[in-house]
C-alpha cells in the first residue's frame, strides 16, 4: 500500500518539499541545541517546563482523541464513522510520534534517555507515560494500517485485530490521564495540584481533536475526491460541542474552588493568569483570548443553524483549537511554574530557536499525517469508485 | 570488525606492557619519594537520619556568605550571573519570601522580615524529587541523605517540577567555563544534568562534617535527629522551630531554629 | 518484473560502502598503543586487580566504584590482590598513580576507537590530572 505516497500531483510535492525544508533545519537548530545546552530555550531554573513539554501534552490529547471515532463505530455501530476510523487512528500515530519527538528534544541528556528503560522506576509516572504511549502507538498503527488492508482487499478485519481496536478504545483515555498525572500529583504546585486535571484534559482532548478532523476532513475534500460526509461532519461537531461545553464547566469549577476558598498558594497562579499579580499581567490578554475563544465557539457548535454553515463550522473548529492550544499548549506551563516557590514571578517566552525547534517536530508530525492521509485516501477511494 | 581489531590490540598492548614493565626494573628507584596509595581505614560518619539546625537567632549574612562561598567553591558551582541560569547549592533569600505561605504580617515577619536566610536542599524524608525520578537518578540514602547520581540523570527536569522548595538547579550550559578556580578533588557537572546540595555526603563519608557547618561558627547545627543522645535531637526538643511547608508533608529536614 | 542484475549489482556496492572502513584501513599501518606507566605507577608495580584484569575489565571496575561511593556511601575498596584498602575515586586514586592520561589511558582509547575513557564522557566532568 505504501507505494500510494510514492505518487501524487504537484501540490503534494510540493507541501512535502515544504514540510522536508523545516524539518532540515529545524534539524540543525536542535544540532545546535545539543552543542550548546537548552540555554537556547527561554526556560530557566523557575519556568523549567516550556513549549516542548506543553506541546508534548497538548499533542497527548490528540492522539487520545482518535477515540472520538474509533468509540462511536464500534460500540455504538455509528457506520457513518467506519469511513473514517482510519483517519483518527493516522492522527493518532502522527501525533503520538510528534509527543516522543518532543519528550526527546527536552531532554538534558538525550544520549541517555535508554536509563528510563535500562533502570525501569514504576514510582514514577514518567515512566508509565512512556510505557502507555509507545503501547498506543504500536495499536494505533498497527490497527490503522490493518483495517486499511482488510477493508482495501474487501474481507472483515479478523478477530485480532478487532480485538486490538477494543483495547485501543480504554487506552485513549488511559494516556491522557496518564499524562495529567505527571502534573497533579505535585505537591508544591498548586495550579497543578487538582483532581479535575485529568477529566479536564480529556474535555480539552475530546473537543479539540474533533475540531481538527474536521478542519482536516475539509481539506480532504477540497484535493481530493473522497468526501467524509456530511452526517460524519456533524456528529464531529457534535461532539466537540459536548467536550467543549465540559471544558468550559471544568474551568468553571476550578475557577470556584480557587477563588472562594481563596487559598493563596492556588489562587496566585489564577489570579496571574487572569488579572495579573503584582504588577504583572503579560499573560492576561492570551488567557482571555483563550476564554472568549472557547465561548463563542460553543455558540457557534451549539446553535444547529450556524453548526451547519459551512463557514461558521470552520470558525468555531479554529477557535476551538487555538482556544484550547493556548490553554494547554502555552498557558499550562506558565500557570504551573509562576510564581516560583518564593513568589516571585518570572516571564517566560519561547525563544526564536526553541520556536523553530517546535514547529520542525510539528513539520515531522504533519509530515507522517500527509503520507498516511494520502495512503487511506488512495485506498479508500479504490475501494468505494 | 572493531572486534577482531581489539582482539588483536589487547595481545599486542600486553607484550608491550611486559616490555615496560621489564624497562622500569632497570630504573633506579628511589623508596623516599613513594607514596602508597592505599590508605588508613576512613571513619565514615554514620547515621539513622542526618538532619540540620540553621539558628536564625545567631546567624548573620557575613556567615552565610562565606558558607555559599566554601560550599560553591568546594563543589565546583559555577558562577553563572544570569540568575534564571544559576546552579546554586546554598543560597540566601529574604524570610518573607522562603516562609511565604499565607500573609505574615505580624510577628515572626516583623521580627525577620528584611533578615535574609540560607535556603539548600530540604533532604526531605518524603522526597517528591525522588518519587518522580523516572530512572532513580535521585534518590534517598539509607541516613535520609537525597542524592543526585551525576551519571544516571537524563535531564528530565521532572524532580524540578516537584519540588517544592525550588531547591534544584539544571545545567542549562556547559558549567565550566564558569568555574573560577576548579577544585581539582570533586567533579564538576556538565551541561544537561540536575543538582544540587547533598549533605556533603563525599565529605561524610571520608568523616567530615559538611562544608557548611564547618564554616558556620557553630550557628549551624548538624547531626543525627535519629539518636536521642544527639546535640540536634536536644536542641529541636526544647527550642521552637519552623520547618519551609511542612503542610506538603514533605517531611523536610531543614530546621529554622527562632 | 524484477531486475536481478540490478539487485545483485546494488547489494555488491552497498556491502562495498559497508566495508568502507575496513578497505580504507588497508595498507596503513597502525602504531599499536604502548601505554606508559608514569614513575608513581612503576614503584607501585602492581594496579589493583591483576594486570590483564585491569585491562580487559578496568571500565567494570570504574563502574563498580562509582556506584559503590555514589549510591552506597561506600569510599573504600579492599582489594584481595594485594592486600591494600583504597579511596574509591577516579581523580584522586587511578589518576594519581596514572597521572599521565595522555600517554596512558589515551593511548590506548586512541587505538581502540573508545570515546567512554578519553573523551567526551568521564571527562566532562572529572577533572583530568594536570600533566
Ligand atoms: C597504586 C598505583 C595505581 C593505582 C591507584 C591504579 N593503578 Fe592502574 N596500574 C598501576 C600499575 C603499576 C600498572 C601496571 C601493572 C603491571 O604492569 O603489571 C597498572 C596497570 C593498569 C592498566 C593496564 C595497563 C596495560 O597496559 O594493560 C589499566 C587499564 C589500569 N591500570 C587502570 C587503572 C584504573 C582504572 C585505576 C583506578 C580504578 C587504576 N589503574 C589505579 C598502578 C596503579
Ligand atoms: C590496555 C589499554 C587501556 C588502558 C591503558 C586504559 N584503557 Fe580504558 N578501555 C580500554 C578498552 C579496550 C576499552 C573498551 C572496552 C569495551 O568497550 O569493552 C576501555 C574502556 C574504558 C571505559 C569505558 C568507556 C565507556 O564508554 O563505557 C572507561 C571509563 C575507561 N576505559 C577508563 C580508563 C581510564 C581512566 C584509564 C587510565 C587510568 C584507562 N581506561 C586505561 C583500554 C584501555
Ligand atoms: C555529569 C557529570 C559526570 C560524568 C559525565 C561522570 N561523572 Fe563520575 N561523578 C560525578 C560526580 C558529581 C560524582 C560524585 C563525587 C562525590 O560524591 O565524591 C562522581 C563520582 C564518581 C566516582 C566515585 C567517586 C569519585 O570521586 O571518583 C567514580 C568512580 C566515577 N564517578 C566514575 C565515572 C566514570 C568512569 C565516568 C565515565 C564513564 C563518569 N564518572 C562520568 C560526575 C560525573
Amino acid at each position: 500500500m505504501f507505494e500510494k505516497a510514492l505518487v501524487g500531483n504537484k501540490k503534494y510535492f510540493t507541501l512535502i518539499a515544504i514540510l522536508l525544508t523545516i524539518i532540515l533545519i529545524s534539524f540543525f537548530v536542535y544540532i545546535y541545541q545539543l552543542k550548546n545546552g537548552l540555554i537556547i530555550t527561554g526556560m530557566g531554573r523557575d519556568v523549567s517546563w516550556g513549549l516542548y513539554i506543553s506541546q508534548f501534552t497538548y499533542l497527548v490529547g490528540v492522539a487520545a482523541a482518535a477515540l472520538m471515532v474509533v468509540l462511536p463505530c464500534y460500540l455504538h455501530n455509528y457506520k457513518q464513522f467506519a469511513r473514517i476510523t482510519v483517519l483518527g487512528e493516522f492522527m493518532a500515530v502522527s501525533a503520538v510520534i510528534m509527543c516522543m519527538l518532543f519528550i526527546f528534544i527536552d531532554l538534558g541528556r538525550p544520549d541517555r534517555v535508554l536509563n528510563v528503560l535500562l533502570h525501569p522506576t514504576p514510582n514514577s509516572v514518567m515512566f508509565w507515560d512512556m510505557v502507555v504511549l509507545s503501547v498506543y502507538l504500536l495499536l494505533n498503527i498497527v490497527t490503522g494500517w490493518m483495517v486499511l488492508q482488510y477493508e482495501r482487499n474487501e474481507v472483515k478485519p479478523p478477530l485480532w485485530v478487532r480485538t486490538l481496536i477494543y483495547i485501543a478504545i480504554p487506552w485513549a483515555p488511559l494516556i491522557h490521564t496518564v499524562t495529567a498525572f505527571l502534573y497533579a500529583g505535585l505537591p508544591g504546585r498548586g495550579y497543578w495540584l487538582t483532581a479535575i486535571m485529568a477529566p479536564r484534559f480529556l474535555a480539552s482532548a475530546f473537543c479539540a481533536g474533533p475540531a481538527l478532523l474536521i478542519l482536516l476532513a475539509f481539506i480532504i475534500k477540497r484535493t481530493s475526491k473522497f468526501d467524509v460526509g456530511n452526517d460524519s461532519i456533524q456528529m464531529l461537531a457534535k461532539i466537540a460541542t459536548y467536550a467543549l461545553i465540559a471544558n468550559v464547566f471544568f474551568l468553571f469549577c476550578e475557577l470556584f474552588t480557587v477563588l472562594y476558598s481563596q487559598i493563596p498558594e492556588h489562587l496566585d497562579h489564577f489570579k496571574f493568569l487572569i488579572i495579573g499579580l503584582e504588577g504583572q499581567f503579560q499573560y492576561v490578554p492570551l488567557t482571555w483570548v483563550s476564554i472568549i475563544f472557547m465561548l463563542v465557539a460553543i455558540i457557534l457548535l451549539i446553535v444547529p443553524k450556524y453548526r451547519k454553515t459551512k463557514v461558521l463550522l470552520i470558525t468555531a473548529c479554529f477557535l476551538t483549537l487555538v482556544g484550547t492550544w493556548i490553554d494547554k499548549g502555552l498557558l499550562l506551563m506558565v500557570g504551573g511554574f509562576v510564581p516560583n516557590p518564593f513568589g516571585e514571578i518570572i516571564i517566560y517566552w519561547p525563544t526564536f530557536f526553541e520556536s523553530i525547534i517546535t514547529m520542525g517536530v510539528w513539520s515531522f508530525g504533519v509530515l507522517i499525517l500527509v503520507i498516511l492521509y494520502k495512503i487511506a485516501i488512495a485506498v479508500r477511494c479504490e475501494i468505494e469508485l | 570488525m572493531d572486534k577482531i581489531d581489539r582482539r588483536l590490540f589487547l595481545k599486542i598492548a600486553s607484550l608491550s606492557i611486559l616490555g615496560v614493565t621489564a624497562g622500569s626494573l632497570l630504573e633506579v628507584v628511589n623508596p623516599k619519594d613513594f607514596k602508597d596509595n592505599s590508605i588508613e581505614p576512613l571513619t565514615k560518619l554514620k547515621a539513622k537520619r542526618w538532619a540540620m539546625a540553621i539558628d536564625l537567632t545567631a546567624i548573620n549574612e557575613a556567615i552565610i556568605n562565606n558558607c555559599i562561598n566554601k560550599c560553591h567553591v568546594t563543589h565546583n558551582v559555577p558562577n553563572l550571573r544570569d540568575k534564571q541560569h544559576e546552579v546554586k547549592w546554598i543560597w540566601q533569600e529574604k524570610y518573607s519570601a522562603v516562609f511565604n505561605e499565607g500573609d505574615n504580617d505580624f510577628n515572626l515577619t516583623t521580627l525577620y522580615k528584611n533578615k535574609n536566610i540560607p535556603v539548600l536542599c530540604n533532604q526531605c524524608d518524603n522526597p517528591p524529587c525522588v518519587r518522580v525520578c523516572p530512572t532513580k537518578a535521585t534518590f534517598s540514602r539509607d541516613d535520609g541523605i537525597v542524592v543526585m547520581d551525576m551519571h544516571r540523570c537524563i535531564g528530565c527536569r521532572f524532580c524540578m517540577a516537584a519540588c517544592p522548595y525550588g531547591s534544584r538547579s539544571f545545567n542549562w550550559t556547559d558549567p565550566r567555563p564558569y568555574i573560577d578556580k576548579i577544585n581539582e578533588e570533586y567533579p564538576t557537572r556538565e551541561k544537561g544534568v540536575v543538582e544540587k546540595c547533598d549533605f556533603c555526603m563525599e565529605r561524610l563519608d571520608r568523616g567530615e562534617l559538611p562544608i557548611c557547618v564547618e564554616e558556620s561558627k557553630n550557628t549551624i547545627i548538624f547531626g543525627d535527629i535519629g539518636n536521642k543522645n544527639s546535640e540536634i535531637y536536644n536542641i529541636l526538643s526544647r527550642r521552637t522551630f519552623l520547618r519551609r511547608k511542612e503542610h506538603l508533608g514533605t517531611r523536610p529536614q531543614i530546621f529554622y531554629l527562632i | 518484473m524484477y531486475d536481478k542484475g540490478k539487485i545483485i549489482a546494488g547489494l555488491i556496492i552497498g556491502m562495498l560502502i559497508i566495508m568502507l572502513p575496513f578497505w580504507l584501513n588497508i595498507g596503513k599501518t597502525r602504531k599499536l598503543p604502548d601505554p606508559k606507566l608514569s614513575e608513581k605507577a612503576k614503584l607501585a608495580e602492581k594496579c589493583i586487580l591483576p594486570t590483564d584484569e585491569m585491562r580487559s575489565a578496568h571500565q567494570v571496575l570504574l563502574v563498580e566504584w562509582r556506584d559503590l561511593a555514589v549510591r552506597d556511601g561506600e569510599r573504600l575498596y579492599y582489594s584481595e590482590y594485594n592486600q591494600k584498602k583504597y579511596e574509591i575515586s577516579l581523580e584522586n586514586t587511578c589518576m594519581d598513580c596514572h597521572s599521565n592520561k595522555k600517554e596512558f589511558c589515551d593511548e590506548c582509547h586512541n587505538f581502540a576507537g573508545v570515546t567512554g575513557g578519553s573523551s567526551p564522557t568521564c571527562w566532562n566532568c572529572h577533572n583530568e590530572p594536570k600533566e
